[in-house]
Parts: structure tokens; C-alpha cells; sequence
């Protein structure tokens, strides 16, 4: 983008590549004649959330976001990843990791934070010693996004460092322009290689400004100076009044693209079964507490600190990744009326005057 | 165990059973495959997730120290659900094993300084496989000493070890049991860990201070050790926060933006002031 932004400056026209609604229609199926797995925001019970299509004429083009993030496409709710037999007086594991061939998967429609969310999720599960069972699932996914043309109230990517058309972790990044047409962005070879199968579907156009098409959407904070102000704020008396109304029912993990915390429990007997992985959220109360009794974080202020600390200082300090990507689906979700843009907002403020008041006293 | 799937465990046989103290077992364990046990090597100070097929895993460091090779031990007490599992086992039976996970203590560091371990209850098994790895490099040490304390004599646990430790001559045991934990044969001290160390009065000069046990016995212990001159990056401890994974992974063990079984679980007290309390 900003390639051809710098060209356009010096006068040198740039073709650009589209495709209309009826013709992505017809690429979409054409994935899936392909034999690669298609997901896609559709309905289900009235909401919309990432699902395999069967028929594309089910695809949803019209939603803000869907209610669920699409890491299940990288880190499924359950998984199984070991099984163990007890036969003939031994006991044989067969790893879960092995030999299962990971399908060619597509996702459709996530947005531009999914995108982001996805990438953040596969480096995290990269550190140190690799999960491979994430990294095989990275490996043979590719991901067409959707820029917004909306967003609503609990939207915050500006904060966050991110954007409405921004394409960080998009194999390929589509934006609305008018009359049912996408602007096409290939930004991967993996992107170039799914559209270049389809090449014909696609044409070329006048180069337009995509920024006339994307949601505006204001930045109200500043991610890089929250994680400053946070450093100094494990003590601070904010956490208690912030969390009150949280009933860490673990709500806003589950939707969350890039919360990764699970837990490891076997499900069967002692000769037969699975050992599974399954979703787990720092705001439940037994996610921390020792067989002993102890519990380090015995409220549910300390957990909801935790949530905000790990996502907006822990996460950048150890692995330069931020732990929120705006999507406001955790807000979306809570059934409390939680609002994450809205806390981190008065948790700007709140720190600011603080850090006022101390100098004023020095 | 596959190198590609880090959550795939080493399956183990259990060699050997002792009972310790109630509740309290110890497994001798080796591998059931040779070219495992060729290929496992640890350090002092490190752990493992032990699993009972069908009951799930459990954290115990490797109470066993790297300088005997062939087999690891751990030490475990009966509390929950995969423990009680693992108490029913007997020898014969196979259970998994990953690891070994964690940092160590750092032996190399401590040559030519005193070394004063201080433990209590349940908690000398991660000390004893640093206490046997000293004991079996001895000369890169000056003097060596343990303070060990359980609630009741009944608790002491490694007691073949204990009576072996205090017949040698070239390191000092000492044992205490809680007021009204004694027997009537008992000829160890009487009195919390914290007021028996003020009593050694321990010198401070060109030694470590290895200190395991419960949350309550550690935080009155560092007082007394600083009261003695020992400077915080002279005092090692371990973390026992609650763990799943052992790989950074699981999001369950963090205190701050340290994890647990990555960066620990051995931390110099130094590095815990550094850190939000939450362990
Ligand atoms: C680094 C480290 C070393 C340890 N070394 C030993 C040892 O040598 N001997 C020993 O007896 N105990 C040790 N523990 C504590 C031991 O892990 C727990 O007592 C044990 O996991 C309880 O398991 P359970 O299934 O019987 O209990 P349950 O309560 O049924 O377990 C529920 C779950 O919580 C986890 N859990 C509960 N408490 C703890 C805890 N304190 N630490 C970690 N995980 C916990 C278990 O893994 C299990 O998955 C150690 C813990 C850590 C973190
Ligand atoms: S969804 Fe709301 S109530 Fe539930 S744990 Fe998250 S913040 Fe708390
Ligand atoms: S914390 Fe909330 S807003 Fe941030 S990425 Fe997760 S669900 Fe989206
Ligand atoms: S035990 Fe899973 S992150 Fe430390």
C-alpha cells in the first residue's frame, strides 16, 4: 500500500486489482471445489460466527464482527493430543501430532484484528520450544480478510496500534468500494497462490485510495503509553473498583483471538482414553489455586489485573507481542457489561492523574 | 517421546516404592525405552509433569540428583487426584514423564563457598537432589550444613538419609520437629525452622543459603537470614505456583512477566523482591 501511495505521489498511475461480489462468489467456490476447507462468517441461532461453508450463497457479508474469534482455526477449544491403549500388558501412546495430515484451510471474511489476532496467537505458541500443533494448523491456513466499512462502539484497533484496512497476518486483504466491488490486496505468496488459481475472476482498475472506504474509527488511547504507565500500577487501588462487577465466568477468553491459556486433563480410563487440551481464562478462580489451599491470586480483582497486566505489559515486555487486538468482542460477550476499551480509557486517565499528583509532590 | 509433540510424555517403569512419611511416597523410576535413557540428562533444581493415564499429570521436581544416573526419583505427597492415583501404584507399573522442565541451581557458581540448606515438611525433595549433588562433588565445596524441620517426627521425611547424612563427618545435620511434634527418643531439636536457624547463628561470609518449604516458613526465614548479613543474591529458593504445561505455554504458572517454569523455579530472593507477590 504504502508503496504505491509513494508512487502515486510522483504521478505514476497504478493499476490496481479487483473482483466483484458475483465473481468472489464464484471464487469462494472454487475453494472449496478445490477441496480445501472454507470458513466463513454465517448465521447461526441469529448470530454470526466463523463456520465450514457448504454453500457460499450462506456467506455473510453484512455483520461487524462475528461472535467468536477464528483461533479455533489455529487452537480448537479441545483437542486431543495424545492417545494411550493399554494392550498385552503395555501401555502404547500414539502422538495426536503425528501423521494426522492438517487439511488446506481458507478463511473468508475475518477482519483485519482477527488477522492480526492470528499472527500474534501462532508467534506466541513459536516461543522457545515450538507448539507444533499450532504451527502445523498456521502452516495450512490462509487468510482472506475483510476490511470494515463499520465498526461499532466497542471497536478500539486504533488504540491498539492497528486499523480498519490494516493487513498485518492477511494472506490476502479485500476492502468494500462501491458497486459490490473488493479492492484486492495479495500480500503473501500463499495469497498470491490462491488468487492466481482463479486469476480470471479478478481484473485490473484505475488506483483509488482505500482510505475513503474504511470505518473511521478515533483513537481514544495509546497502547505503547498504557503499557508504560501499567508497570508502576500493580498496587494501585483501581483494580478493586474496576472489577467489581466481574463474575469471572471466563466469557471474554473464550471469544478472545488472542487470550491461549488451557488446561491438560485425560478423559478416559486407565487403559483406554485421550489426554486433551482444553480452553482455559485467568479469570477463573481454580486457575491458579494449589491443592494446598493457597491461591496467589485469591480475588477477582488479581485476575482481572492479571487479564489487563498480561495483555497490555506482560506480554510486550517478554515478547514484544500485544495481547489485544481491539476487536471488543470480550465487551460484546460479558454479561456484566464489562467494557475493556472503556476500563482501559479511565485506567489512562486514573494512572495519568497519579502520575501527576507524584510529581506535583516532588 | 516424540521430539515434534512437546506434551508427548517418556513412558516410565516404576523400579522401586518407599514409603517416607504418611502420605508420603517415593518412586524410583526408569525408562522403558533404552534410547530414552541415554538421551535424558537434567541439573539440580529441575521438575517434571508425572502422569497416571486416565488421571492426568502432577509437578514434582526430580528428587533424585544428576549425578546418579540410570533413574530419576520423586517424592510426592498424597493430595488430590493424580497423587492418590500415583499412591495406589505399585512397582512394575508404567506412568509418563516430560521434562525435565526449569532453570537449576547454579553448582558451578557456588564452588569454594559454605553451603546452608534450610528446609521444611514436604518440601526437601527438590533440595535433596541439590543436597546429593553437593554431597557428590565435595570437594568443590567448603563447609556444608542442613537444617531440616517437619511438623512431627513422624514427617521427616528421607529418614535412611537423614540418620546416613548425620554419621558423616564432613557436612552437619540438624533436626527439628514443632513444639509437641517430638517422641519420647526423639534427639533432634524442638522449635519452628526460623527460631533454630537464629539459634545456629550462621555465618553469612562466603556462603549460600538454599531455602524450600511452606509459604509461612520461607517468609520467616529470609528475615533471619538477613539478620545474619546474607545478601539476597546469596539466598536461593524454589516456586511452586500451579502449572499445566511446564513449557511457558499454558498461561498458568506467571508471576509478573516471569514464568514460573520457565525462568524458575529456582529464584535468588533478590529476583522475588523484584516481583509482584503472586505466588
Ligand atoms: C515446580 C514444582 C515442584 C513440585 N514438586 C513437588 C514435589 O516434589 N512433591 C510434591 O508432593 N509436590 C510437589 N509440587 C506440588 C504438586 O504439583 C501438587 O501437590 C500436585 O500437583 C497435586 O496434584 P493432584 O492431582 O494430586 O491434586 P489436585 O488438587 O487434584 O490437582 C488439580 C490440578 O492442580 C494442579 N496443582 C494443584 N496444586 C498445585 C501446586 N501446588 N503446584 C502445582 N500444581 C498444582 C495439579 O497439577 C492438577 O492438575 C510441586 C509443584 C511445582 C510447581
Ligand atoms: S466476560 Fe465479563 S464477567 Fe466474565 S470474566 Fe470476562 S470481564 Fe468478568
Ligand atoms: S481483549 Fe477483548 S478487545 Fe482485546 S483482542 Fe481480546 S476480545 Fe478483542
Ligand atoms: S506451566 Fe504452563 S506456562 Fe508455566
Amino acid at each position: 500500500m504504502k508503496k504505491q501511495y509513494e508512487r502515486s505521489l510522483k504521478g505514476v498511475k497504478q493499476e490496481m486489482t479487483f473482483i466483484t461480489r458475483d465473481n468472489l462468489l464464484v471464487f469462494l467456490r472454487s475453494i472449496i471445489d478445490s477441496g480445501k476447507e472454507l470458513y466463513a462468517p454465517q448465521l447461526r441461532a441469529e448470530k454470526i460466527f466463523f463456520l465450514p461453508v457448504k454453500d457460499v450463497s450462506s456467506v455473510v457479508f453484512d455483520y461487524v464482527q462475528t461472535v467468536e474469534s477464528p483461533k479455533e482455526l489455529l487452537f480448537p477449544k479441545v483437542e486431543r493430543m495424545l492417545s494411550y491403549h493399554y494392550v498385552d500388558g503395555k501401555m502404547n501412546v500414539t502422538d495426536c501430532s503425528r501423521g494426522q495430515k492438517t487439511a488446506d484451510r481458507v478463511l473468508f471474511g475475518s477482519r483485519p484484528c482477527d488477522a492480526i489476532g492470528l499472527k500474534t496467537l501462532a508467534e506466541f505458541f513459536r516461543q522457545d520450544i515450538p507448539d507444533t500443533f499450532v504451527q502445523r494448523r498456521q502452516d495450512s491456513l490462509t487468510v482472506v480478510s475483510m476490511s470494515c466499512a463499520g465498526s461499532d462502539e466497542n471497536c478500539f484497533c486504533t488504540s491498539v496500534g492497528a486499523g480498519p484496512g490494516d493487513s498485518t497476518g492477511s494472506d490476502v486483504l479485500l476492502t468494500p468500494v462501491r458497486d459490490k466491488r473488493y479492492l484486492v490486496e495479495c500480500l503473501t505468496e500463499k495469497g498470491k497462490f490462491l488468487v492466481e488459481s482463479e486469476k480470471e475472476l479478478f481484473d485490473e482498475g484505475e488506483e483509488i485510495n482505500k482510505e475513503e472506504y474504511l470505518t473511521k474509527l478515533l483513537q481514544t488511547f495509546s497502547h505503547k503509553e498504557i503499557a508504560g504507565k501499567l508497570s508502576g500500577a500493580f498496587n494501585n487501588p483501581i483494580w478493586d473498583e474496576a472489577s467489581l462487577r466481574c463474575l469471572g465466568c471466563g466469557a471474554c477468553a473464550y471469544v478472545c483471538p488472542v487470550c491461549s491459556c488451557f488446561d491438560i486433563q485425560d478423559e478416559g480410563n486407565s487403559r483406554k482414553g485421550d489426554r486433551l487440551r482444553c480452553w482455559d481464562s485467568c479469570g477463573f478462580a481454580l486457575f491458579t489455586l494449589h491443592t494446598s489451599g493457597h491461591n496467589p491470586r485469591p480475588t477477582q480483582s488479581t485476575r482481572w489485573r492479571q487479564r489487563v497486566m498480561h495483555k497490555f505489559s506482560y506480554m510486550p515486555e517478554r515478547y514484544n507481542l500485544l495481547g489485544c487486538v481491539g476487536c471488543g468482542r470480550c465487551s460484546r460477550a460479558c454479561p456484566a457489561d464489562m467494557n475493556l476499551k472503556e476500563e482501559l480509557n479511565a485506567l489512562d486517565h486514573i494512572l495519568e492523574e497519579g502520575r501527576q499528583r507524584v510529581e506535583e509532590r516532588q | 517421546m516424540s521430539l515434534d509433540n512437546i506434551y508427548n510424555p517418556y513412558l516410565m517403569r516404576i523400579e522401586k516404592v518407599t514409603e517416607e512419611a504418611p502420605g508420603v511416597k517415593t518412586f524410583r523410576l526408569d525408562f522403558t525405552d533404552d534410547s530414552d535413557r541415554e538421551r535424558f540428562a537434567f541439573g539440580a533444581g529441575q521438575f517434571g509433569e508425572y502422569s497416571v493415564f486416565g488421571e492426568g499429570e502432577s509437578t514434582f521436581c526430580i528428587a533424585s540428583s544428576p549425578t546418579r544416573k540410570d533413574y530419576i526419583e520423586c517424592t510426592f505427597r498424597e493430595a488430590g487426584r493424580v497423587t492418590s492415583a500415583l499412591a495406589r501404584m505399585e512397582a512394575g507399573e508404567v506412568i509418563g514423564f516430560r521434562g525435565p522442565y526449569g532453570n537449576i541451581f547454579p553448582l558451578e557458581e557456588w564452588k569454594g563457598k559454605n553451603l546452608l540448606f534450610i528446609a521444611g515438611g514436604i518440601a526437601l525433595p527438590p533440595m535433596r537432589c541439590v543436597i546429593w549433588n553437593a554431597l557428590d562433588m565435595r570437594d568443590w565445596f567448603k563447609d556444608i550444613t542442613i537444617l531440616y524441620g517437619a511438623r512431627t517426627v513422624d514427617d521427616l521425611v528421607y529418614k535412611h538419609e537423614l540418620d546416613e547424612w548425620g554419621k558423616r563427618t564432613d557436612m552437619k545435620l540438624v533436626t527439628t520437629v514443632d513444639p509437641g511434634g517430638e517422641t519420647a527418643d526423639w534427639k533432634g531439636k524442638i522449635g519452628f525452622v526460623p527460631t533454630v536457624l537464629e539459634q545456629m547463628s550462621p555465618t553469612s561470609s562466603n556462603t549460600v543459603a538454599i531455602v524450600c518449604g511452606p509459604p509461612v516458613m520461607i517468609k520467616f526465614t529470609f528475615p533471619v537470614l538477613e539478620k545474619f548479613g546474607f545478601d539476597s543474591e546469596m539466598i536461593y529458593t524454589t516456586l511452586e505456583n500451579r502449572m499445566k504445561c511446564g513449557v511457558g505455554k499454558c498461561g498458568r504458572c506467571n508471576v509478573g512477566s516471569v514464568y514460573v517454569c520457565k525462568d524458575g523455579p529456582v529464584f535468588t530472593y533478590r529476583q522475588l523482591q523484584s516481583l509482584p507477590p503472586e505466588y
